[in-house]
């Protein structure tokens, strides 16, 4: 059965009929910055393979349907009635966003009292508007990504969080997105993250999915790293195969500035995560980490960038991935050393597993170099198992399979390991080794899908989203 | 009889390296292969072990009267037969903890005998370790990752003492190593060698024979085992080098 929707136009009737609604407490700032971005959409439209970017991410499906938009804030709901992360000894500050919209049964903001505001944007786009007019839609700017314009006609919520200078944040700071509904949803979440001076987050951005309906989700993520601020950035991505998952994360660094993200994707529909950074500053230090592992016909695109403008930075990309059956993994990696950026060290590594001869793997490390004393190297690797390795397990008495999974898990590791926070750290290892042996899927506590859609007596694993 | 090979006639990408061995090793003996470079003794530990490259065109190898070339490499292994390679191949990532756990296990399997429990693993893993006078850290690292050649070897004695073959075969365990490291590795061999199981030195020179004392000399030339004696067969290659065969096989020619 062939259907055609054409989705764009749908959104973009949404916007005019609901825009009274929308554009409630929008500054001028903002009021501009939706509507030049309404109209960049409309002349644009969704990202199709022809942009060389978008070349892995096929959207012809995913846009080929009506979704529902929920413009105004659900009832409170208590998170706790149907949502348990639980992972073990996992001390985290919890934020929630349900369907899109930020989860509070009081203040919609917390302030703390060493000055972190945390809680809802669109809260704090008149709380807090000065810091928001000052960073929101200034930092994901990409004319190469027409999402950007999309979910910036829609900004409506998600989490703000503004850390002040010389700030530690005692423990990581967790954002879990849920998506529970019926409906077939477009939900475009946006989260501006700002890390003052000396200032230290560590901020784990989970995406769930509890639901029984089809959902297209697309992120925006703006994160400020102002001078000699650390921030680590994980996100962890585990969705059933209906899903679609636009994930944009643009950081923004200053001088001596370090920042590590980790993007994990152990099941997706069509899973689609760019990572964009802009290091404005000297002395700067980005590890951008990724690990993807999909099977069936799970497809997974990552896209990153790292502009180097200034001198004596550093930055190292690492991603892997273990791509079964026919599932797709990519990997887009660009890094762009400006004339100014002298002694700037650049690292790219992309290492991938096919398994099978019908799986899709494409790598491309990509350097763009203008200045001429810089230290960069890229490598990409489509391989399958190592024989040698495999020969020398199995002469011990291990069998083939066991042999494969004790490899696979190894080649993971390498980018687990990078997880800094113990608990989560054992927790994805413990979750990579289930996803190997297969017995991890988004089925896996089989509640979510099976039992009567009225009940939701179940607790979900952070792998569930 | 432990193992028997006959007429063994094996070769790699269409070129003949074993052309007609044959060996008998029985339960409770030690035997040491010995030859020039060249000659087929790392062939014929591969072939044992399974190792698909080699391509065997001629004979058989009876091993505790199965057919070794029905067992696949994972069975030969479960079947007590235990290969100390020459060159141990380096696995990062896997730790040499998990890769003995999963090891033993499943050997324990193939035996109908129950997993050990993670405690009884780590009990098991200091008893031998202690045994070999091994340090702890070497067992929290990844697969010989990094590892000097006598970290290697000593790596490879360790896998022997946990895994308890009934045929053990060492493959040029001595290359690269000092005189302490051939102590340690020769001290570790004679401690796990019994009435019931078999070791199988295949070396270069006569050296490693001091601490391992052999049963039987085996001279291995041009694929085929050309002669046999006891361990003063060794001492005489020694003090007359392999010339000496080469001449002597020349003159029955």
């Amino acid at each position: 059965m062939q259907t055609s929707f054409d989705l764009k136009n749908h959104l973009i009737d949404l916007f005019h009929i609901n825009e009274e609604t929308l554009v409630k407490g929008d500054s001028t700032e903002i009021y501009k910055l939706r509507k030049e971005a309404l109209a960049i959409f409309a002349k644009k439209g969704f990202p199709t393979q022809k942009i060389e970017q978008w070349k892995n991410t096929n959207l012809t499906d995913s846009t080929n349907q009506k979704y529902e938009i929920l413009f105004n804030a659900p009832p409170y709901n208590p998170v706790e009635s149907y949502f348990k992360c639980n992972v073990l000894n996992f001390d985290t500050y919890m934020f929630t966003l349900l369907n899109g919209w930020y989860v509070h049964k009081n203040a919609p903001l917390t302030l703390f009292p060493d000055g972190t505001i945390v809680g809802s944007l669109a809260h704090a786009r008149t709380q807090y508007k000065d810091i928001v007019d000052k960073y929101l839609g200034k930092i994901a700017i990409d004319e190469n990504n027409p999402m950007i314009s999309l979910n910036n006609a829609f900004i409506q919520d998600g989490v703000f969080i503004y850390v002040p200078e010389k700030v530690v944040v005692s423990k990581p700071m967790q954002i879990v997105n849920i998506v529970k509904t019926k409906k077939d949803l477009f939900i475009q979440n946006r989260n501006l993250i700002i890390v003052e001076k000396n200032a230290e987050l560590k901020l784990v951005h989970c995406d769930d999915s509890l639901e029984f309906g089809k959902s297209f989700i697309n992120n925006v993520t703006e994160i400020v790293a102002k001078e000699n601020s650390f921030v680590e950035y994980y996100k962890l991505e585990n969705k059933d195969e209906e899903s679609t998952l636009i994930n944009n994360v643009y950081i923004h660094q200053k001088d001596n500035s370090s920042i590590k993200t980790n993007t994990i994707t152990l099941n997706s529909g069509i899973t689609r995560n760019t990572v964009i950074i802009d290091m404005d500053g000297e002395y700067c230090e980005a590890n951008v980490n990724g690990l993807y592992l999909v099977d069936g016909k799970q497809k997974v695109d990552n896209y990153v960038k790292v502009d180097h403008k200034k001198p004596n930075s550093i930055s190292r990309q690492l991603y892997k991935g273990i791509i079964d059956d026919q599932a797709s993994g990519c990997f887009n990696g660009h890094v762009v050393v400006h004339k100014d950026a002298q002694k700037t060290q650049a690292y790219q590594s992309n290492k991938n597993i096919a398994l099978t001869d019908d799986a899709f793997v494409s790598s491309k490390p990509f350097l763009e170099i203008y200045a001429d004393d810089v230290k960069c190297s890229h490598g990409a690797t489509i391989g399958q198992l190592d024989d040698n390795a495999m020969f020398y397990l199995r002469s011990r008495g291990i069998c083939e399979r066991n042999a494969r999974m004790l490899l696979m898990y190894a080649f993971a590791m390498e980018v687990v390991n990078n997880i800094s926070i113990e608990s989560l750290h054992q927790k994805i290892d413990d979750m990579v080794t289930k996803r190997l042996k297969g017995e991890l899927s988004i089925c896996d506590q089989c509640v979510l899908h099976c039992s009567d859609p009225a009940e939701f007596h179940f607790e979900i694993d952070i792998s569930k989203f | 009889m432990l193992l028997e090979i006959k007429n063994l006639h094996a070769s790699i990408n269409g070129k003949e390296i074993l052309k007609g061995l044959d060996l008998k090793i029985n339960r409770g003996e030690v035997h040491a292969i010995m030859g020039p470079n060249g000659t087929g003794k790392s062939t014929l530990a591969a072939v044992i072990a399974g190792k698909d490259i080699y391509n065997v065109t001629k004979g058989e190898i009876i091993y505790k009267e199965k057919n070794l070339m029905d067992l696949s490499i994972e069975d030969r292994a479960r079947e007590g037969i235990f290969i100390g390679f020459q060159y141990p191949v380096e696995i990062p990532g896997v730790s040499i903890t998990n890769f003995m756990r999963t090891a033993v296990n499943e050997i324990r399997q193939y035996r109908n005998l129950e997993a050990l429990s993670a405690a009884e693993f780590l009990a098991m893993m200091e008893e031998k370790k202690k045994l070999l006078e091994l340090h702890s850290k070497l067992t929290n690292r990844s697969v010989n990752e990094g590892f000097s050649g006598g970290e290697k070897k000593r790596n490879e004695i360790f896998q022997m003492a946990m895994l308890e073959p009934e045929l053990a075969i060492l493959d040029e365990t001595d290359s690269g190593l000092d005189i302490d490291a051939l102590r340690v590795v020769a001290a570790g061999v004679n401690k796990l060698r019994r009435s019931d199981n078999a070791t199988v030195v295949i070396t270069h020179y006569q050296r490693l024979l001091d601490y391992i004392v052999p049963d039987f000399v085996h001279i291995l030339y041009e694929g085929k085992i050309v002669k046999t004696g006891n361990k003063d067969l060794a001492i005489e290659l020694e003090e007359k080098g392999y010339d000496w065969i080469k001449n002597e096989l020349l003159l029955k020619k």
